[in-house]
């Protein structure tokens, strides 16, 4: 177990590693200079050569690389002298338009993006495995029908359409909401609340059309499966037969697909994030790409790698507890 | 021969029909069966004929658009009208139950252990943990699975494939059923493993007196460890008998081609004749 733990963390730590070389490379190689973005308007040849030199652009490639990494491990300093800015690990840069510290950009809007993700998930965990099972109880029959024709609709609605028309709905014309205003939790607790439930149903819905047609089709063949006929044969209330035998093996798949779907989201949800205006990693990510905002750019992409990568080890390990055939060193 | 009291399993008249487009087919059809108290009873037919039907259908465990009729007296109870809870006291009590394959027959979430008590336990209200664990410890020890004790409390996966089937056994052993249906028990296993399991069925037999009806395509297996044999083709059955008689003097043509079938050793090369028709033929 000790040993499978330790090849998962050093295969992440691999996978990591590519990651940030092939972000840096992309940037490195296909970006516009750096230097003259910073200058901006009024600019002289001199200044951008000194930006040139603070940031170590004038130095090859690997160098470069071998820097950026060293930033996010220990930190670097940018310039040298008396006018060096430290910049203490995890350093990923500074923003080119603010100037703000890449990290702290992001650690200030993750907050945002993991309220709206857990609170989507739940939604599209309830919804999506309950309509699935209901969906696979009441196979071929109209409810079957019904659910399977919503999980088509939920499935192709675009978020942002959805957005809009929930806006108009739940706000304009039914007004069981409260126009949205950024408030913090501490402030007002219900409209902080209110606030992020048209983004966790927006999120949600694709989401959980996905899940119940997942979790009516692992049902279903579950339902196929010799052991059920065996347990049947065995005597077992038919309540038993399900909450032992089909509902553990089909559910098990959702966990996997549930892990990667919310580590992606960690990462931010850019269009329901936009739509909203909610201040997360999606919409900071959304915003730099505008602005062509480099660091920033490279600070999401390797934030949203990390929380996948992270999130299929999780899968993994959680994995190896509930399905004992692929525990190790049995 | 014996009374119909003495008798174990009564199948009459038994049908079974599923929905097809043109209204209903039957795939077994007016059946019947008889099984003596302690007897082996050889069900034998190709793919398709309705032995594996049989005996889900004796189980109560058809399919939900499968029709049945006739009756089905288990020592002395209609089993077509008992209840859907009286009928699960029956099953995997007193009627027990073992599949062609042992591997997706059981289910590779739960230990081997856990998937035996769980028979027992859901038949023998208050019976603790531990005295099922410790039953079904025996169970598996009685199937001759080495080191029961310690394997109890491994996984399907974990074990070879004529093993799984002896733990399918332990489980249908462990409420010591009056009748064990055996659905091609060695179809999916080597042929020294289907001697070694068909020798252990024998052996339950003799210990327990239980009765056993053993479905399979495979006349070797039959007249191995059966006394009586049923022929079925097209859910219907062509011929009855005793295993002897039946093999030594076929009366029905589709008998003869099975027999036919079966590769014998002190067989000529040339001897070895493709069966005729035999549907066509009668």
């Amino acid at each position: 177990m000790a040993r499978y733990l330790v090849n998962r963390v050093a295969a992440m730590a691999g996978i990591l590693l590519l990651v940030c070389l092939f972000t840096y490379a992309v940037f490195f190689l296909f970006s516009p200079d750096p230097a003259v973005q910073i200058c901006g308007k009024t600019c002289t040849p001199e200044r951008i050569d000194q930006i040139r030199d603070n940031l170590g652009l004038d130095q090859p490639f690997w160098s470069q690389f071998l820097t950026f990494l060293k930033g996010i491990f220990v930190g670097r300093s940018y310039g040298d002298g008396v006018s060096a800015v430290q910049c203490s690990a995890p350093c990923l840069g500074y923003s080119f338009q603010s100037s703000q510290p890449v990290t702290d950009m992001m650690l200030q809007r993750l907050p945002v993006s993991a309220t709206v993700a857990i609170g989507a998930a739940v939604l599209w965990l309830l919804g999506g495995v309950s309509a699935g099972l209901l969906s696979a109880v009441r196979e071929g029959t109209w409810v079957d029908k019904t659910l399977t024709g919503l999980t088509l609709g939920g499935m192709s609605i675009p978020n942002y359409v959805l957005a809009l028309v929930l806006q108009y709905v739940l706000v304009v014309r039914l007004q069981w909401l409260p126009f949205p205003q950024a408030v913090p939790f501490s402030d007002d607790p219900v409209q902080w609340f209110l606030n992020f439930v048209m983004p966790w149903i927006v999120l949600a819905v694709g989401y959980a059309a996905a899940y119940t047609r997942l979790t009516r089709a692992n049902v279903i063949d579950t339902l196929q499966e010799n052991f059920l006929r065996t347990a049947r044969a065995k005597g077992l209330a038919p309540r038993l037969v399900w909450r032992r035998h089909a509902l553990r093996p089909a559910l098990t798949p959702v966990v996997t697909v549930f892990g990667m779907d919310f580590a992606g989201l960690l990462g931010g949800a850019l269009i329901t994030e936009t739509v909203f205006g909610l201040n997360g990693v999606g919409k900071l990510a959304a915003d730099s790409i505008a602005k062509n905002d480099q660091p920033v750019i490279m600070g999401v992409t390797l934030l949203a790698a990390f929380f996948v990568v992270i999130g299929n080890v999780v899968v993994d390990l959680v994995y190896t507890v509930i399905d004992p055939r692929v525990r190790v060193g049995t | 021969m014996n009374g119909p009291a003495q008798n174990l399993l009564e199948v009459s008249d038994l049908t079974v029909s599923f929905p097809t487009a043109t209204g209903h087919t039957d795939v077994v059809s007016h059946l019947d069966l008889t099984l003596e108290k302690g007897g082996a009873l050889g069900i034998v037919g190709e793919s398709g004929s309705g032995k594996s039907l049989t005996s889900l259908a004796i189980m109560g465990l058809l399919p939900g658009k499968a029709r049945r009729s006739g009756s089905i007296r288990f020592a002395g109870d209609e089993l077509t009208t008992m209840s859907e809870s009286a009928l699960r006291r029956v099953r995997g009590d007193r009627i027990a139950m073992i599949f062609q394959d042992p591997l997706s027959s059981l289910n590779p979430y739960y230990t081997v252990g856990a998937q035996i008590q769980e028979a027992y336990r859901s038949h023998r209200k208050g019976v603790s943990r531990r005295q099922a664990r410790q039953v079904s410890i025996e169970a598996m020890e009685r199937v001759h699975i080495k080191d029961a004790a310690r394997r109890v409390d491994d996984y399907p996966h974990q074990f070879s494939g004529g093993m799984r089937q002896r733990v399918m056994i332990a489980m249908a052993l462990s409420t010591e059923p009056e009748l064990l249906i055996a659905d091609e028990p060695t179809t999916a296993l080597d042929v020294t493993v289907q001697a070694q399991i068909l020798e252990l069925l024998e052996e339950i037999r003799r210990e327990t007196g239980s009765g056993l009806i053993l479905i399979t395509h495979d006349l070797a297996v039959v007249s191995e460890i059966t006394d009586h044999i049923v022929v079925m083709r097209y859910g219907e059955c062509v011929e009855r008998g005793p295993v002897e008689a039946v093999f030594s003097d076929p009366q029905h043509a589709y008998t003869r081609d099975l027999l036919d079938a079966v590769p014998r050793i002190d067989d000529d090369i040339a001897a070895l004749r493709t069966p005729g028709r035999a549907g066509e033929a009668t």
